[in-house]
């Protein structure tokens, strides 16, 4: 008894610490960076001014003046998007169809689908590279566009197949002897009921693809770029300028930092994968 | 209408054969009960006529209609699950309306009929719940307010009964048994337990390893078991069976003999026995008797006034007139 009541108090007062812990030592470079983001270049690099320093806003300044940051962010807003959508309508029929109808393959399928993932993406670069430039697809967003849906696409599958794995196949029977097709089975009864699943999935799948810069910044140049290509952009040529750097990166990933503070919730079902009922 | 054929249909999973060729007509608007061990293919059969498995061969009628290669959702039949199955997002009134809706149905038309299964199930004060708030017997109430209001050409119901506690599950029985003198719908019923077949049943179904053992009334199955499986499934305590020497005088391999068919008394009958544990139900008695000289105890039953105690001698008088014989196939001998 003693011992158990002294362990549990123990994680009572340690495991906060340790929780606050860890969240700061994950924040610590992205206040780093937002600090950083208000000093001048000269600034960023001296010591002396590493907490205390007089703030500008003239990297920000810089930002849209030179570099037409709203042109950026509206690419990876569509990007993104309609990746996403695209994802979101090929994935959801297809986790439905293993996890309700499943066959004797479903489960190499899915293993395949992940598999895909560990091939190196630098394996696949020069092809590609190929590839959309000669069908005239190199720098457009109907490329980047397919490029995410399919990136992600096999992780989108397989959490959404584990949400609706948690569906009873009593529910969708019953919706099945109620009359309803198999449109009515997604729409009526599979979505409503997946709803936080797919919530949370299609949150991630769009922080995935705002993120992604692999394959944005190598398939694109002007017209299709996003904001990785503008941190990228921002790095190599002019040698370096932290403070300018920082302030790209902090508009790069405001919005999406933004975006998940308001789903925090959706977020973190998705990523501890449960409580569909 | 609903009358339901089943015209030698199979069904395989894989390899193993879960129904055998199998022929069976349930009429228009009879309540037919499904029985049988875990594990013999009743709820296969159920989803076989319901469309939710597909049959391996054969043919399913439906009002003279072969219905084999359609859809569920157009067969026009209702299904009660044992877990109930109610949509959780939607609240009970919705629930009910579904169906309805599916079918297209006028919004008037719609809450006229949910009013009055609500009505008729003892919903009403429910009807804005979500199914998660409602205690097991209300949520089977709802389920089957679901299959009632599109007036289904029969009625599915799989062990609806069978999460609920003893004493709900009794009235549950008699409120479902109303509801088909009401509707007079056909009613395909699967049960493992034996009592609720022959409460609930017009005609019965022993099924054992997806192949029918015998189809008839309650009472023609009790009254004459076509085999020693019937015998020993139909009845509660079972009957009791006996081979040997006092079989062969009945020019038998076996006999059976149901536990009321057989009188005690302290002191004269042709059998005699010790008396084992007793089960008082209070209207009557079931008397386990060992040592009668047959392999297996004995079981008798004697009005609730009737008392002997552990370790008592008891003596036994069968009637002649009741007693079930059997072949070495275990056949029934008229
Ligand atoms: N989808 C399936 N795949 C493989 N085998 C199955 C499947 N469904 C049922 N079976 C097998 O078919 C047989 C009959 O199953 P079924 O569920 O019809 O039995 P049941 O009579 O309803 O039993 P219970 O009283 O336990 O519900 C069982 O041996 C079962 O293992
Ligand atoms: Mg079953």
């Amino acid at each position: 008894m003693a011992i158990v009541a002294h362990t549990s108090r123990f994680g009572k007062i340690s495991r906060p610490i340790l929780a606050w812990a860890v969240g700061l030592l994950f924040f610590f470079p992205i206040f780093w960076m937002v600090l950083t983001s208000f000093k001048t270049d000269a600034d960023a690099v001296k010591p002396e001014f590493l907490i205390f320093f007089t703030p500008t806003l003239e990297n920000y300044l810089n930002m849209t003046e030179n570099y037409d940051y709203w042109r950026f962010a509206q690419n990876s807003v569509i990007t993104s998007v309609f990746a996403t959508l695209f994802t979101l309508a090929v994935g959801i029929p297809c986790a439905y169809a293993m996890a309700f109808n499943p066959s004797r393959g479903t489960k190499d399928i899915l293993m395949w689908m992940l598999s895909t993932k560990m091939l190196p993406a630098a394996a696949v670069l020069y092809p590609m590279t190929f590839l959309t430039k000669s069908l005239g697809l190199f720098d457009t967003h109907f490329m980047i566009i397919l490029v995410l849906s399919l990136i992600n696409l096999p992780i989108v599958v397989w959490m959404l197949f584990t949400y609706f794995k948690e569906i009873p196949k009593d529910i969708i029977e019953a919706g099945k002897m109620d009359g309803v097709n198999t449109w009515g089975e997604v729409t009526e009864i599979l979505i409503p009921l997946a709803w936080g699943g797919i919530a949370s999935t299609a949150l991630l799948c769009f922080i995935f693809c705002w993120n992604e810069a692999y394959w944005t910044v190598r398939l694109t140049t002007t017209e299709a770029a996003t904001l990785s290509k503008l941190i990228e952009g921002n790095r190599a040529p002019e040698g370096l300028f932290f403070g300018r750097l920082s302030a790209v990166s902090t508009a790069a990933v405001g919005p999406i930092v933004v975006l998940g503070w308001f789903c925090q919730k959706q977020l973190v079902q998705g990523l501890t994968f449960g409580a569909v009922k | 209408m609903g009358r339901i054929v089943l015209d030698t249909v199979t069904k395989s999973f894989g390899e193993s054969q879960v129904i055998p060729p199998l022929d069976l007509t349930i009429e228009d608007g009879e309540f037919a009960v499904f029985v049988g061990p875990s594990g013999c293919g009743k709820s296969t059969l159920l989803r076989l006529i319901a469309g939710l498995e597909d049959t391996t061969s054969g043919k399913i009628l439906i009002d003279g209609d072969d219905a084999t290669q359609v859809p569920p959702s157009k067969r026009g039949l209702a299904m009660v699950f044992q877990s109930y199955a109610l949509y959780p997002h939607m609240s009970v009134r919705k629930n009910i309306a579904f169906p309805m809706r599916m079918a297209k149905l006028d919004q008037s038309e719609i809450d006229a009929r949910v009013e009055a299964a609500a009505k008729s199930l003892n919903l009403v004060d429910y009807l804005e719940q979500k199914p998660g708030q409602l205690s097991g017997g209300q949520r089977q109430r709802v389920a089957i307010g679901r299959a009632i209001v599109r007036e289904p050409a029969a009625f599915l119901f799989d062990e609806p009964l069978s999460n609920l506690d003893a004493a709900l599950r009794v009235g549950m029985r008699m409120e479902i048994l109303e509801l088909h003198k009401k509707l007079n719908t056909t009613m395909i019923y699967v049960t493992h337990d034996q009592v609720e077949a022959m409460t609930m049943a017009d005609k019965i179904v022993v099924l054992r390893a997806g192949h029918i053992e015998q189809v008839g009334s309650p009472l023609e199955l009790y009254r004459a078991p076509r085999n020693l499986f019937v015998a020993g499934f139909i009845g509660s305590p079972t009957m009791n069976l006996m081979t040997g020497a006092i079989a062969a005088e009945h020019d038998a391999t076996t006999i059976g003999i149901r536990p009321e068919h057989i009188s005690v008394s302290a002191t004269e009958g042709p059998w005699k026995g010790r008396v084992g544990v007793s089960e008082h139900l209070g209207s009557d008695t079931f008397f386990h008797i060992h040592d009668t000289g047959f392999a297996d105890a004995i079981t008798v039953r004697a009005d609730g006034e009737v008392d002997f105690k552990y370790g008592d001698t008891i003596h036994l008088t069968p009637r002649a007139d009741v007693i079930h014989r059997f072949d070495a196939q275990g056949l029934r001998i008229a």
